[in-house]
């Protein structure tokens, strides 16, 4: 408790001290705050997780509605374990990453908004008060509006920034109504929210929703793919490995709130985790630009973590406990071990982006020989995201897809088991050819570009927390069963009939074999690469070129683009894709100029947003009479407003 | 094997995507024509069929349907020297997509129908919807006249599946009826088709939207 | 056990012996009189007394994708069980083992390929990850309409299952249409025809064996010997559903299994000397059909 509240004084000194402090220091005071902060909130959920002592807090608080009342539990311990790894390990980045920045003022705002995100998430995660958690909402979006807009001489930041500063509020004012059904007598204490009935059934769809909105449900996820890219990456790395997955928390709570679940929620999980899912890695698929890839696939990956949480949901009301255990664990498992690998892509694409200065995947190419700890650290990312064993993606698929198998097999979620399996064996499929393409492309072949053939290893202050994220992915994938231990408290609560010892007991059993059968892996490999070099080791081993057909002057610009490898998958999904290009193609016998454009736009901003949006700007048009630029008139629209409302008052 | 019954059934369903699958008319035509016979020894194997003239009826349609018809428009592919490749509007692969919705559906469709048969029989309502189903995505979908004679083919393969589902000896005044339609339909396509390629030099029908004003 | 232990050192023996036998029903039909039975063997030690040559382009990930290619496809058979004989490594989701491990190899060798930065290669890795995305929906729908079927989550309970109802026992159509669809994925996944043409000549129409063109020496052995694993791996499943055997004693199991996959080489010679391979724009539609096919199995199980 104490640590908690050590974790907010230091974050917002921080925060406060970046912002007054003279702009020689903030490089080295934003970095280190949050570091320490986030370091007290670790070792209060730790303090949690080790001892099992939850504890809970009403402080007096003169705001009319709620109170301060904050507290502790094994979700809110889940969550606020991400945020203090990922802030910190952000935080480290960040100093090598905006170091060389020559505009210190940006830079000091920039600490000073990102020590606040980090508060404001951890305020999030321990509210326990509707009017609480609303205010730190309210700051998260704020700040982490402002990080986006870091760039913001750029329109295209600009753009993004506001496309994320609406679609936020929109989800906000969804969560304003939820909580207002949810209330009681006037109060939002978390302890004395609920609700029953259709009502139930309405702040479910508010919360999936206001909540959705933030985490990236598709058709909500539009401003994803915008901001991502937009912002600095370790900024990136934090909102999408950690900050969309509040979105999660907040239903989680819900569902805590509204009890007993109904079958048809699980299913909107389960449909919106399969759509999400399958359509984040196709358009994932069909980018150029490797952060907004990496964005898509946070789409992806929250598509997954709700299929989990939906399966979870179905083995409630099924009745089946070890795919309710299964199902909700494998979904909160992902959420830790997407917020890992995640976070460590997109530091990797921040650290490319720092050496080449582009984000477009065509200019790079053999990076991984000039910036080693970069290109391995982003292997084990892309592998783990590919759920390949033995690393952590893997061990939560598994659990959500043995759900699948579970309800299948016992003939009592057939339907939804199947979802499931066919779901994820198409999305994980797709994965693999997604960061086949993002790894081979950009570290792999010869540079196709200047930049990229002198890019240099970013600084040790960039390389630390690659590392530690690489390796915490390979330790959480190995140590699957003690991982487990910290989700399984998390599934008691949510669904606490169903999850039962016996439930426990056998998920923990499979995940040990799993263990196993990863290390039978890894020392397998060991062995056959120790068998190799031995074979090889008095034997002549030359270097020549890559086999061409013979051709004796290739160039690096015959290599294969990540256009040209996504191409055979992106035309079998045209119909979704809808990829338009621009072709001039070489002609005559001696061809000069040939070019080739191609553009995915995403499917929702352009059938659905783009043309609403338009519509509502005609119709706000006509009420352009209202704004004349003096304050005056404005005044007077307020108080007109004010006498109305009194009016109805009154009344 | 649970009986040679359910494997027959599964075998409709198997030659249903065939035909939403292939791609050449030849094809298309020998999965009609094999359609048909195996309706025909279907209705054969119904349980409750005696040995006496209905059987002779029964090969008499069957031949019909699964040499004439198919002898027929072979001839006016022939005839006209159709080129084998289908033309869809839409793709092979989508095609057995939707097919495998509208089987989906066709059982979705037929489970509060309470239909009054037993066992076996039973799964033969909703295959012969989907049958049905298919040759209308066929005459739909498909752009060639001769696709859409097959299609057609392929909807009154599905009637007579729904006579051998309710025993064959209520419905053979039916059964016989439809197929006489279908007879003379073949022949007027037939014809037309023939009429269509001489004055056109091609069998698309999308091409008959040149003769708007 | 001392069963499942037999079976994986018969499989690590005999694993590239199945593809002389289906070289050998090739050569038959071709009316020769083809390579020797021992051939893949003379290779293999051939290969792997060479020393080797690689690209400038190359980095690291070249030299050690063969290694850890070959450790996935062994995690893989100890997964794998074949008929009665249950694996060595028999857990309940192992199912779902098996296809990830298989999915890192190919992860690795299409990182190996690109490594190489060669179009021909890129456009291979292109092919195999679109195909075998298709490919694994229809495996796990298959397997999930056998987990449907026998009321087991574990890889050796279906299979024990499934091999002892078998396809003429109870289990029927359903067995049938998932051996179907898991033959045309053992065809894709191997990079046999119809999907890929494993005597190919021109670089343009390869898939497998454009990928690995620039490994040579040790490393080329290591890759062939994992693509033959890999075939008895699929095929170890393939047979346990489609070739139903109810054996009483284990050795009668080994040895019907073995026979099992003597008789899939024989087919798959078959299949390959009978048919020319697909256009490559028709590929994701048979894959599609091998998911369809096991949908309907599924289907075939829950109406």
């Amino acid at each position: 408790m104490t640590a908690m509240f050590l974790s907010f004084f230091v974050l917002g000194a921080g925060a406060l001290g970046t912002a007054l402090a003279g702009r020689t220091r903030v490089g080295r005071i934003g970095p280190f705050a949050a570091v320490i902060g986030a370091a007290s909130s670790a070792v209060a959920c730790l303090q949690f997780l080790l001892k099992g002592a939850g504890w809970d807090l009403i402080l007096p608080w003169h705001v009319p509605m709620g109170s301060f009342h904050i507290g502790m539990d094994a979700l809110s311990a889940l969550f606020v374990l991400l945020i203090s790894l990922v802030g910190a390990l952000g935080a480290i980045y960040g100093r090598g990453y905006l170091g060389h920045d020559p505009e210190k003022g940006r830079v000091a705002m920039s600490w000073c908004w990102y020590n606040l995100l980090v508060a404001s998430m951890l305020l999030v995660a321990v509210a326990r008060d509707g009017f609480l958690f609303l205010v730190a909402w309210e700051v998260m979006s704020l700040s982490s509006f402002f990080l986006v807009m870091f760039d913001h001489q750029k329109d295209e930041v600009v753009r993004a920034g506001w496309i994320y500063l609406v679609a936020t509020h929109i989800g906000t004012a969804f969560l304003l109504v939820m909580f207002l059904l949810l209330g009681h007598d006037g109060g939002l204490d978390f302890a004395r929210l609920s609700a029953s009935g259709p009502v139930a059934s309405v702040v479910f769809c508010a919360a999936l929703i206001g909540f959705g909105t933030k985490a990236g449900f598709v058709p909500l996820h539009v401003w994803l793919p915008e901001a991502h890219p937009a912002a600095p990456s370790h900024v990136s790395a934090l909102m999408s490995g950690v900050m969309i997955k509040t979105g999660i928390y907040g239903i989680l709570r819900v569902l805590i709130f509204l009890g007993e679940p109904v079958s048809w929620w699980g299913w909107a999980l389960v449909v919106i985790g399969v759509v999400s899912g399958v359509t984040g890695v196709l358009f994932a698929l069909a980018q150029h630009d490797l952060k907004r890839l990496l964005a898509y696939h946070s789409v992806e990956n929250i598509g997954i973590i709700a299929l989990g949480l939906g399966i979870g949901l179905l083995g409630v009301t099924a009745g089946n406990p070890l795919m309710a255990t299964l199902g909700f664990c494998g979904g909160l498992m992902h959420v830790i071990n997407h917020g890992l690998f995640k976070s460590l892509l997109f530091l990797g694409a921040g650290s490319v982006l720092h050496a080449t200065g582009s984000r477009e995947m065509d200019h790079m190419g053999g990076l991984i020989k000039r910036m080693p700890v970069t290109g391995a650290t982003f292997l084990v990312g892309a592998a783990a995201i590919c759920a390949l064993p033995p690393l952590n993606g893997f061990v939560s698929e598994f659990l959500i897809y043995s759900a699948g198998f579970t309800g299948m097999s016992s003939g009592t979620a057939v339907w939804s088991g199947l979802a499931a399996i066919a779901g994820l064996a198409l999305i994980g499929g797709l994965a693999l050819a997604c960061f086949t393409k993002a790894l081979g492309i950009v570290f792999l072949g010869e540079p196709r570009s200047e930049p990229a053939a002198e890019a240099q290893e970013s600084p040790l202050s960039m390389q630390w927390p690659m590392m530690a994220l690489a390796i915490l992915c390979m330790a959480a994938g190995l140590a699957a069963p003690w991982m487990v231990r910290l989700v399984m408290p998390v599934a008691a609560q949510l669904a606490p009939a169903a999850v039962n010892l016996g439930a426990v007991a056998a998920s923990q059993e499979m995940l040990f074999r799993i263990s196993l059968a990863s290390l039978i892996l890894i020392s397998l490999a060991g062995a056959v690469f120790w068998l190799r070099a031995r074979l090889l080791r008095h034997r002549s081993v030359r270097e020549s070129v890559t086999w061409d057909c013979g051709y004796a002057a290739p160039s690096v610009r015959m290599q294969y683009t990540s256009s040209s490898y996504a191409q055979p998958i992106v035309e079998m999904f045209g119909l979704v894709l809808r990829t338009r290009r621009e072709l001039e193609p070489p002609e005559g016998l001696f061809p000069t100029k040939a070019t080739l454009h191609t553009h995915t736009e995403d499917l929702f901003v352009r059938g659905a947003y783009g043309p609403a949006v338009r519509l509502i700007s005609r119709m706000a048009d006509r009420f352009r009479w209202l704004q004349q630029g003096r304050i005056n008139l404005y005044i007077l629209y307020i108080v007109i407003t004010i006498l109305l409302l009194f009016l109805v008052c009154l009344r | 094997m649970q009986s040679p019954y359910d494997l027959m059934v599964i075998l409709l369903v198997l030659l249903n995507f065939r035909l939403l699958g292939a791609s050449q008319l030849g094809a298309c035509v020998n999965t009609v024509a094999v359609q048909a016979l195996l309706i025909g020894l279907l209705a054969l194997l119904t349980p409750g069929v005696s040995w006496n003239w209905m059987t002779l009826m029964v090969v008499f349609v069957t031949l019909i349907k699964a040499v004439v018809l198919p002898a027929l428009v072979r001839r006016a592919m022939r005839e006209t020297g159709v080129v084998q490749e289908i033309e869809p509007f839409v793709g092979y692969t989508f095609s057995i997509l939707i097919g495998t919705g509208m089987l989906v559906l066709s059982f979705l469709a037929v489970r509060p129908l309470q239909v009054p048969l037993d066992g076996a029989a039973q799964v033969l309502v909703p295959v012969t919807l989907f049958t049905m189903l298919t040759g209308l995505f066929l005459i739909v979908a498909r752009r060639k006249a001769i696709t859409q004679v097959l299609g057609f083919l392929t909807m009154e393969n599905s009637i007579y599946l729904f006579g051998v589902a309710f025993a064959i000896q209520e419905s053979w005044l039916v059964q016989t009826g439809v197929l006489l339609d279908v007879f003379a339909a073949v022949f007027v396509m037939g014809i037309m088709i023939h009429h269509i390629n001489r004055e056109f030099d091609n069998i698309d029908t999308d091409r008959l939207s040149n003769l708007r004003d | 056990m001392i069963y499942s232990l037999l079976f994986v050192f018969l499989a690590l023996a005999f694993a590239p012996f199945l593809m002389s036998v289906i070289n050998r029903t090739k050569a038959f039909f071709g009316g020769r009189s083809g390579p020797a039975l021992l051939q893949p063997y003379y290779d293999l030690v051939k290969l792997l007394r060479k020393g080797a040559v690689y690209s400038r382009t190359v980095s690291w990930i070249f030299h050690t994708a063969p290694s850890v290619e070959v450790a996935a496809v062994l995690a893989a058979l100890a997964v794998t069980p074949l008929g009665g004989i249950p694996a060595l490594l028999a857990f309940p989701g192992d199912l779902l083992f098996l296809v990830y491990v298989l999915g890192l190899m190919r992860f690795c060798v299409v990182i190996a390929a690109l490594d190489t930065g060669s179009a021909f290669e890129g456009m291979g890795a292109s092919r195999e990850v679109q195909f075998s995305a298709l490919a694994e929906v229809a495996l796990l729908v298959g397997l999930a309409a056998v987990a449907a079927k026998v009321h087991a989550v574990g890889l050796s309970d279906m299979c024990r299952e499934a091999w002892a109802g078998g396809m003429f026992g109870e289990n029927g159509v359903t067995m049938l249409l998932v051996s179907a669809s898991l033959l045309v994925v053992l065809l894709a996944e191997n990079s046999r025809i119809p999907v890929d043409d494993p005597n190919t000549h021109l670089e343009l129409t390869m898939i497998h064996e454009v990928m690995i063109l620039d490994y040579g020496g040790v490393d080329l052995a290591l890759i062939e010997y994992a693509a033959a694993v890999k075939f008895w791996v699929l095929g170890s499943l393939l047979v346990s559903m489609a070739l139903p055997f109810r054996g009483t004693s284990q050795i009668g199991n080994l040895a019907a299994g073995l026979g099992g996959l003597l008789v899939l080489a024989l087919v798959v010679g078959c299949i390959e000397s009978v048919m020319a391979r697909l256009r490559l724009v028709r590929v994701p539609q048979l894959l599609v059909v091998a998911g369809v096919l096991s949908f309907l199995a599924l289907f075939n199980v829950m109406r």
